[in-house]
């Protein structure tokens, strides 16, 4: 491979060609609130797939009769997995509320710039309080 | 009437056949999961914190079993084609990608039975 891999270092590697432009990389760029939710949206949609093993364990927790359901619960009283629960329901709400929002553009709505922060603010409120009124009212 | 070039002809190859569908069920069990979060997050919450004969006695209420059975079908279905998507975009070697996506569906087959016989149990044994 010769000796130019030395250079490497001395970043002269790029000399030939050093103005090209370069396009915003992922660690490099900083996304916008619309581009943090959208990521959000992926990112709690994989969470919440990996809580659906939980719920299939309550349920079978339930199915097994009362002493696997004290089992549970007792479990379920950590405070650990309480964070984790309370996060769950966060989660599941952001992604219903950003959920909608694709609907929306589905139908073919929405997709002024003007109102994409406006509306990224109001899903992540909305999503909140949803999340109170679930683990306070319900 | 066709639309397809010569050369797509002539290769034989195109989309799968079954993207439209993929899509088209992702939003529809969407909508179906819009409603039916209210009546997981009570049944998710009378586990957590309800004395045992409670939560039996909330689920096998007739309506509510049908909404948490149509939770099940909905949100399993709808991750599992959701996570597809997803592989799909990161996952690049062909195989791998395969493999993947199969070993999901079958793995979220396999919970959503397991949940829809819980509850089963729970209705007719709890
Ligand atoms: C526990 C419940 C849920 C789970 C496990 C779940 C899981 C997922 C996953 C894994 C994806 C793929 C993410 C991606 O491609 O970026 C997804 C996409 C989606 N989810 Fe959910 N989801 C749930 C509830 C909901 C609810 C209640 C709605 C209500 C509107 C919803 C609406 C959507 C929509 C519209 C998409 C497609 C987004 C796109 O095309 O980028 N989901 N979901």
């Amino acid at each position: 491979m010769g000796w130019g891999f030395l250079t490497y270092t001395t970043g002269n590697f790029m000399a030939a060609n050093s103005n090209r432009p370069t396009s915003p990389h992922l660690q490099i760029y900083q996304l916008p609130l619309t581009g943090m939710i959208s990521i959000s949206h992926r990112i709690t949609g994989v969470m919440l797939s990996v809580g659906l093993l939980f719920v299939v364990y309550i349920l079978s927790a339930v199915s097994g009769g009362t002493s696997s359901y004290g089992q549970m619960q007792a479990m379920l009283g950590n405070w650990l997995v309480t964070l984790m629960y309370w996060g769950f329901v966060y989660a599941l709400f952001f992604h219903l509320c950003h959920g909608v929002r694709h609907l929306f553009w589905d139908a073919g709505h929405s997709f002024d710039k003007e109102t994409l922060d406006y509306y990224a603010k109001i899903e992540l409120g909305a999503a909140l309080a949803l999340t109170f009124i679930a683990l306070i009212f319900i | 009437m066709d639309f397809r070039t010569p050369l797509a002809k002539a290769l034989g190859i195109g989309s799968a056949k079954a993207g439209t569908a993929h899509w088209w069920m992702q939003r529809v069990t969407a909508v179906a999961l819009i409603p039916l979060t209210l009546p997981f997050i009570i049944l998710l919450k009378l586990c957590i914190n309800a004395p045992y004969r409670e939560t039996v006695a909330w689920l096998a209420e007739p309506l509510n079993t049908v909404c948490i059975t149509a939770w099940i079908l909905a949100v399993f279905y709808h991750s599992a084609l959701g996570l597809q998507v997803v592989i799909e975009d990161y996952v690049a070697k062909e195989g791998a990608k395969i493999i993947a996506v199969w070993a999901v569906n079958l793995s979220f087959l396999f919970l959503a039975l397991a949940a829809l016989l819980a509850v089963l149990r729970i209705i007719l044994v709890g």
